[in-house]
Formats: structure tokens, sequence, C-alpha cells
């Protein structure tokens, strides 16, 4: 059973974000491949080390992105697919979807593996587009997965609990975090990865146009909320608990 | 004149049923002809409450499919609606099921999708908050219609405008739509009052150290009275507690009298379903924690002596 992983490289989330003239500017720290994506990965590789197949993880991204792709890869993925593009930078979900589609098609899968959504943006929309690009169902949320004959059975969280879903494969599937233990890469992983093979790809490469990948949506403004305002901060003498007590009959909830 | 849609959700009491009612309510701003999309089991009779909140028009079909089938048969149905009726704009309540068929939809439809916006100012922009909610974003959109946008939950404050809505039948072919199949469904019902719904929240963090502990603020909920107890991300991915108590951009949005974040350093992830909260009271050993900066009351210690103080304090104080 083959198996596609799309990741994502974002900033690292310990790091403090700026806003430098209405710009969002990272002061100077790591890229990651997305947390949440590790469970896919993760994922995948369960999938096929009891199934047989392949893992092959997707990306679209700036070309420091591969970094992502490298650290799936020693955690035992096969190959690499990265996309990059001049073209794609600021691409929102439609253009992100697009391009993880095409390059999609031109594999043979038997499954996509996405996250929930990506820890930095938290749309939570691309898996759902790609999948309707490619005429796949999708089985979201998912807190528990298998394969067996050929179908897909889902643990799919709820506000409520769970559901049992199921369907035929080829399909996609987002994972949330609750659904594995992801394995750190081992040394031995870290110095295979750097041989598996990687395909670049661009824009063109992909059969898309400039109009496929254009922008549908624009930051117009940014400006400061309305702020709380300032809070008081107290260490603990042995009088916390009765500060407490006082705020909330002042707020009368007792 | 601007043609404005609202995807309704059928199911009374849910997260989703009450967005629907501040979305149309946010929608009525904007002017317009307002209508909504109803899909699923219940759809008819919600629609009568839509009418009373503001559409003039809902489409509704009470077909089960649309509960069974994840999203695929409801973005169908919505783009071949969509298609014949060409609406300007389609708001969808940020819940998971929705978010599933908005993404679908915006493929089908190539126009421009927006997650966790907070408003829409006009049919070809939204609003977001970022940075954990310090900072609003405006932001415009192009390309086709019907632009899709994601509003988050308790984004504006419910309220009907009298009302009734034409009821519009929808009997559309799902025959050819391959979809994923909901099988069983494994409910249980919360005990006591609900998260979103109550007026003082408790949550519990990492900081808490062992899930066991929840239990002081169980103790210290039932002491309060009408409390509801909640948790981080962190702690609902661990396994302590069940993602029905996750409070977060993930999890609910709840926006209490009262919230008091224990053992919770306020993660982005975590006060982007809390900072509309009335008062914060937050309660952690590391005096730089970043929920900090957001409560109005922050005492730094440690939360597994000064919880069960507390609970003898508010006793004290009900007599």
């Amino acid at each position: 059973m083959n198996v596609l992983v799309c990741v994502k490289q974002i900033p690292d989330p310990n790091n403090p974000y700026e806003l430098v003239d209405g710009r969002i500017k990272r002061t100077g720290g790591t890229n990651v491949l997305d947390p949440g994506d590790e469970f896919g990965v993760e994922a995948a590789l369960q999938l096929t080390e009891s199934g047989g197949g392949e893992v092959t993880v997707l990306s679209m991204g700036p070309d420091h992105a591969m970094e992502a792709i490298r650290r799936a890869l020693s955690m035992g993925a096969h190959k690499g697919i990265l996309v990059t593009d001049p073209q794609l930078e600021g691409a929102d979900g439609l253009a992100t979807a697009r391009v993880l589609a095409a390059a999609i098609k031109r594999e043979s899968y038997d499954l996509v593996i996405a996250g929930v959504e990506s820890t930095d943006g938290s749309t939570g929309t691309v898996p759902g587009t790609v999948a309707e690009l490619l005429g796949l169902p999708q089985a979201t949320f998912a807190k528990e997965l298998d394969v067996k004959d050929g179908t897909l059975h889902v643990q799919r969280q709820t506000e409520k609990g769970y559901d049992d879903v199921e369907c035929a494969l080829p399909a996609l599937v987002t994972v949330t975090a609750g659904v594995n233990e992801p394995r750190y890469p081992t040394f031995k992983g870290i110095m295979q990865a750097k041989s598996k093979p990687v395909e670049q790809l661009t824009v063109a490469d992909l059969g898309l146009s400039a109009d496929d990948v254009r922008a549908t949506q624009s930051i117009a403004k940014i400006e400061p909320a309305p702020a709380r305002g300032a809070g008081e901060k107290f260490e603990d003498d042995g009088t916390g608990a009765a500060k407490i007590a006082e705020f909330l009959k002042e707020a009368k909830v007792i | 004149m601007a043609k404005i849609w609202v995807y309704g959700d059928p199911t009374p009491g849910s997260t989703g049923y009450k967005t629907t009612l501040e979305l149309l309510t946010m929608a009525r701003e904007l002017g317009g002809e307002l209508e909504a999309v109803v899909l699923g089991p219940g759809a008819t009779e919600a629609a009568a409450t839509f009418g009373e909140y503001g559409a003039t028009k809902v489409f509704a079909s009470d077909d089960a499919a649309y509960h069974d089938v994840i999203a695929s048969a409801a973005a169908h149905a919505l783009a071949t609606l969509a298609a014949e009726h060409a609406p300007n704009v389609v708001l969808f309540p940020m819940t998971y099921e929705a978010r599933d068929v908005a993404s679908r939809l915006s493929a089908k439809t190539g126009s421009a999708l927006m997650s966790n916006a907070t408003g829409v100012p006009s049919v070809d922009s939204a609003q977001t908050a970022i940075l954990g909610g310090a900072q609003i974003v405006d932001v415009s959109f192009e390309g086709p219609d019907p632009k899709i946008v994601l509003i988050r939950p308790k984004s504006a404050e419910a309220s009907p405008s009298g009302g009734t809505a034409e009821v519009v039948p929808v009997t559309i072919d799902l025959a050819g739509v391959a979809g994923a199949k909901v099988t069983a469904r494994h409910e249980k019902e919360a005990e006591g009052i609900q998260l979103e719904d109550a007026p003082v929240v408790l949550s519990g963090g990492r900081g808490l150290q062992d899930p066991s502990n929840f239990s002081l603020l169980d103790d210290l909920a039932a002491a309060i009275g009408n409390t509801a107890v909640g948790a981080t991300r962190a702690v609902v991915d661990a396994g302590w507690v069940p993602y029905a108590m996750q409070v977060g951009q993930t999890g609910k949005t709840v926006k209490p009298k009262v919230y008091v974040a224990i053992g919770i350093s306020g993660a982005t992830q975590h006060i982007v379903g809390m900072k509309s909260s009335d008062r914060i009271i937050a309660i952690n050993k590391d005096p730089d924690a970043p929920i900090f900066s957001l409560a109005d009351l922050g005492i730094v210690g440690d939360a597994l002596k000064i919880v069960p103080q507390l609970t003898e304090e508010v006793k004290a104080r009900k007599g």
C-alpha cells in the first residue's frame, strides 16, 4: 500500500513573532517540520510497516522546506517531493491545494495523509480542497485509523465523542495529535535520509499556469485589537486564594 | 443587490446551530438578500428559526445522507445550488463538519476560502485576528464568486429580527457522489452545565502535573456552582481528559463571565478559545507565562496548593 503524506515546514512554534511595519517578521529563529505533520508521517510509516508499500512525503514551500522533507525521510519515509517556485510565495489555501493535487496526481498511491490543520496557519481547509480536486472521499479528524481489505476505517473525533467512519481506497485522511506517538529519527535514519531521492518541481512542471496559483485573498490592513486593561499580578504569599475569592465575589459569580 | 448565503447547521443546541444564528445576525448588517442552505435531518424545522433570525429564503433538505457522508454530498449540493442561484458569499460556522464542506466547495467553485474569520465587513472582505488576538487583520477577496468564509463561534451576539423564511426543498441526486460514511456514532452527553454556556469556566493545563489533579478543579467547580471544567489541547492530546473539554483554536470557544486558567502557560492555540471572556484569572508557577499578559488577576504560585485553598475560601464566602 503506497501512502503519500502532505507536510509543511513552519517557523518553530516556540519562537515569538514580531510585527514590523504591519508585516509579520520572525525574530531569527528556526524552521521545523510542522509538529502536526509528524503524526501523519508516523501513521504512514505504521501502515506500510505492517502492510508493505512506500511512504512518499510531499511539500510545497521555499527551498529550505527541503529540511522538513529530510526530517520525514529520517523518520523512515522512502522518498520526497518538493514543489518550490517564486510564483508560490504567499499562496493561499486554494493555490496550495491545486499545487499539491497536481503533484499527487503524478504518483501512484492508495492513501493521502495530512494533519488536521497546520500549527502556524490553522486554516485546516487545504486537505479537503485537495481531496475534492482528486475526487477522493475524506475521513477527517482521525484519532485512530486502520486499513483492512482495501477499506479505510477511522475513528473520527467529534464534539461529543467519536464516530466510526469507513471508506474505500483511494482516500484522504487527516489525523489529530492523539493518533499516535511520532518516532524520533535514529542516527542511522538521519544518515540514510541524505541519500533518499527527493524530486524538486516547479509550477510549470506540474502543468499549472500562473492563473491557477494566483492569490484570491490579500491583507488590506492590520491594526491592534482594543487592548484589555492591564491586570494585576501577585506572588502567592498564602493570600492568593483569598484574592481570587474576592475577585469572584466582585464578579458576582459567588 | 448582494446575495449572502449562510450554511446552516440543522441540529438544535449544537455549536453549529448556535453559530448559524450568530452568522445570520452578522449578515443582516450587510444588507442585501440573506438566504440560508440547510442540509441534513432537522433542516426543515430549523428553517423556521433561521427565518426568525433574518433568512428570507431557506434551501432545505432533511436527507440523512448529508449527515452520514463526510462533506462530499453537502459540497456537491451546495455547488449545484450556488451555480444556479449565484450568491456573492457563503458564510459557514466554523465547526469541523462545516469546515470539511467549505474546503470541498472551494475546489468546485474555484473561489477564495478564508478560515478563522471573526467578521465580514463586506461581501468582498473578512476580518480575522492574529498573534493570539492582539492584531486584527482585514482581508480582501478577489476572483470568482461565491467567496467562502468560515466564521468562528461567538464572534457576534445572536439576536432575532422576526420574520419568516420561504422554505425551498432541495432535491439533488447524490447517487454519483463518493464519500466516507459514518457507520456508528459514539456520543456521551455531557453531564451538568455545558462548557460553552457556563458563566464560570475553570481550565486545567499541564501545570496540574497529573490527570488525577483535575479532581481539584471538579471540587472547586462544585463549590462555585454553575461552573464547567475545560482543558488545554496539551492535556487532551496526552489523554488526561476527553476532547469534549478542550478549549482553544481547535476545541471549544468560550466566553464566560470568569475564566480561570490553572497551570496553563497561555499558548496562542489556547488563548484563541478564551480571550473574549469578560474576566480572566490565571494561576501559574512561572511569572513569565504568557497567560499573565491576558489576565485581569494573576497569581504566581503552585496551583496544586492554591486551588484547594480557593475551594475553602469560596465555601466560606458562600456561607
